[in-house]
């Protein structure tokens, strides 16, 4: 579904990514682990098209695509999602007005009839009810005034809702106790699916101990230095990065 | 040329013009008393009209044109401008759709407007039959039976002199400013509105359904009066670009309302901004007042300025009854090299008055946007309460946003709020929000609605759906 060959990519002049190679298939669940300032965010805006980054080598195809030609909107239609470690407030904007939107736009690129007001309701009601959230939420305005986890919940909600091929999560266990923890770790392993793949970017352990994933990489310095099974994640909580890079 | 041989040259076509030339009913170039007596002659206006307009030309002559504002233009020259136009006849305008220009068009396809009435914003001579026509028989049917008086201001000059006699220039006076001084001159035509006492006007009114709306001309004077009880809801303009051969615009508005009154008055200015260096733009120069006269009685404000090179304008409300409200909703856009400095005055004369001031003001490209304000609490204005909001969004890097509020209070009751914010539309939002599937400028559409939302949620619901369709086509290209 999405390989990454030799990745580099660049802020400023200042090398980031220093070529990451990195093959999905449907249906995995992918971990990228790593210290602080290794590329793990870098890694997935530049997946969802985040245009700030210079790439200076390597290729990224995602369904038979150059990925890397593809503007953000358009790897959206094409079932990229990422959920963002600090999402955006959108000031005015209800959050409704933005789900049915962006659900409608992307129903439209797939080739699906729009859905009306009622039909999208519904819809967003059994969603609501999945990510334990209050329908109150519809009217606020989009992450204005969100807590920390009520950000986190409302990127998961959209995510369910737009239903991705593939969905990147950068950090989204970062912010959350452990209640919303556990929500938001079995909203994620609800849209588990053979078709479906997901790459998670993460600092700890805890939301992999809810969300199993299949294969994680350990991320330092931009480039995978080591890739394994979930026990790799359970050698990382014990032995920290260092351990692992120096091994 | 000295000014001796300007006048010479005006004299000549003066006489020329309008003596001998029956084709053309357009006043060469020029302004004197002579023009003046000519205007008020051609409108068969009464003695007492003349005279009014004699007065303020004596007094515009003394002033100077304001060099306060926040804004750069060259010395308009008075003498190079005709100063009447009877309506144009058929065959004035464009013949047909073919001679208007294809990106006119393009706007009002883009705003679904229906044929018949592009041709109409072009100012192509439109046939007789005309689809309007018979909805604004009804429609002045339905207002007469309610007593309301609906008209352009000189035929009200005749039909209800002692209403316009009794009212105009009581809320600006002819000598107010330099630009409404000169409005009172030689003013061309515009609204006159009065509302009986008790009558909640069953109807928007809108200047779109005035028949004789077509080239009331650059010198626009609108007077509106809601009696006791009286209520109206009036929009002005429309939400196409027009088009407009004046490139100066010094309108007038004057509303009154006695008490348990209330006039909403709704804009939305969308006049030719000039290309992208600002050449060829309207300069709308602009003085609207409104008068709460009586007590507990409410005006209120909503404007969406997207038009013209140069906005100068401060609709504002004397609040001179108890407890009366004034309000103040604004959003302006300054994209290309547009230059607005609008704002509001709040004159808190009686007791208790109230006033709210929402101004949100949108910059893009080179666009220089100013708020200006003014809120003034007089003694004896126990208790009036003010709450002012100044939002400035910034889209790019080469715009500007500035903010000029001033605060008089000489009552100490008096509770005056201020809040200011500036932003900018950030990469992250639009990221954001294309991620989601919205293509660029659909995201950068989202993001400014809903900076302007308070302030749409006041205009009427069909006005607001314009209102953000036309804030969209505004801001094509501004990303990217």
């Amino acid at each position: 579904m999405l390989t990454i060959k030799n990745l580099h990519a660049s802020i400023n002049g200042t090398p980031i990514l220093k070529g990451i190679n990195l093959e999905i298939n449907p249906g995995e669940v992918h971990a990228v682990m790593g210290p602080n300032g290794a590329g793990k965010s870098t890694l997935s805006s530049i997946l969802a098209g985040r245009d700030d980054y210079e790439i200076t080598d390597g290729e990224v195809i995602y369904q038979g695509q150059d990925l890397l030609e593809l503007e953000p909107e358009e790897r959206a239609w094409a079932g990229i999602f990422l959920s963002f470690q600090y999402p955006v407030e959108i000031p005015g904007v209800k959050n409704i007005y933005l789900l049915k939107a962006a659900v409608n736009t992307i129903r439209e690129h797939r080739g699906l009839p729009e859905l009306k007001a009622g039909e999208f309701l519904k819809l967003v009601r059994d969603k609501l009810k999945v990510m334990q959230m209050d329908e109150a939420f519809l009217h606020r305005n989009v992450n204005e005034g969100f807590s920390g986890g009520e950000k986190k919940r409302n990127e998961i909600l959209q995510m369910q809702l737009l239903e991705p091929t593939l969905a990147l999560l950068d950090e989204t266990d970062s912010g959350l106790d452990v209640d919303a923890l556990r929500v938001v770790g079995e909203g994620i392993n609800r849209m588990r699916a053979p078709e479906r793949s997901v790459l998670l970017v993460t600092h700890y352990q805890r939301l992999l101990d809810i969300v199993k994933p299949d294969f994680v990489h350990v991320l330092a310095d931009g480039r995978i230095v080591r890739s394994g099974d979930f026990s790799l994640a359970q050698r990382l909580e014990k032995e920290g990065y260092e351990g692992i890079e120096a091994a | 040329m000295s000014n001796e041989d300007i006048d010479q040259l005006v004299d000549q076509e003066y006489k020329y013009g309008f003596v001998t030339d029956i084709e053309s009913d357009t006043l060469p170039p020029g302004l004197n008393e002579d023009v003046i007596r000519e205007i008020s002659t051609r409108k068969n206006e009464p003695e007492w009209l003349l005279e009014w307009r004699l007065a303020a030309y004596e007094k515009w002559l003394a002033l100077t044109p304001p060099e306060w504002p926040h804004l750069e233009y060259p010395p308009i020259d008075f003498q190079a401008i005709s100063y009447f136009s009877a309506p144009k006849k058929q065959g004035d305008g464009p013949k047909s759709l073919d001679e208007v220009d294809p990106a006119l068009l393009e706007t009002y396809n883009k705003l679904g407007i229906p044929l018949e009435e592009q041709k109409l914003l072009a100012g192509v001579a439109v046939d007789a039959v005309f689809d309007s026509v018979s909805v604004v028989t009804t429609f002045k049917e339905k207002l007469h039976e309610a007593g309301v008086v609906f008209c352009p201001l000189s035929e009200a000059v005749h039909s209800h002199p002692e209403l316009v006699k009794q009212y105009l220039g009581t809320v600006v006076p002819p000598a107010d400013n330099y630009y409404a001084c000169l409005n009172s001159a030689v003013f061309s035509d515009g609204s006159f509105v009065y509302i009986p006492k008790g009558v909640r006007c069953p109807m928007e009114l809108s200047t779109y359904f005035r028949i004789n709306q077509q080239n009331t001309g650059q010198f626009e004077r609108t007077l509106i009066i809601a009696d006791e009880g009286a209520y109206v809801s009036y929009l002005e303009g429309c939400t196409a670009p027009q088009r407009d051969e004046n490139q100066l615009h010094a309108a007038v508005v004057e509303l009154v309302t006695m008490d348990d009154a209330e006039i909403k008055y709704s804009t939305v200015q969308n006049w030719f901004a000039g290309d992208d260096e600002g050449k060829g733009g309207i300069y709308n120069f602009v003085t609207k007042r409104g008068e709460c006269r009586g007590d507990r009685s409410k005006i209120s404000w909503t404007q969406l300025e997207t038009g013209s090179a140069i906005t100068w304008k401060y609709p504002s409300c004397v609040l001179k009854g108890a407890d009366s409200v004034g309000e103040f909703y604004s959003v302006a856009v300054a994209g290309k090299k547009q230059q607005a400095d609008t704002g509001t005055k709040m004159i808190h004369i009686g007791p208790r008055t109230r006033s709210t001031i929402i101004s949100k003001g949108i910059s893009t490209a080179r666009g220089q946007n100013a708020y200006r304000g003014l809120v003034k609490v007089l003694p004896g204005a126990t208790d009036a309460r003010n709450f002012t909001q100044c939002d400035s969004l910034l889209i790019g890097d080469q715009c500007g946003a500035h903010t000029f509020p001033y605060v008089e209070a000489q009552e100490p009751s008096a509770q005056l709020e201020h809040e200011a914010t500036t932003s900018k539309v950030s990469d992250d939002q639009l990221f954001y929000l294309r991620t989601r599937g919205m293509s660029e400028e659909d995201a950068l559409n989202m993001v400014v609605n809903g900076f302007c939302k308070e302030v749409f949620q006041k205009l009427p619901m069909e006005f607001a759906v314009e209102a953000e369709a036309l804030l969209g086509i505004t801001l094509e290209g501004a990303v990217g």
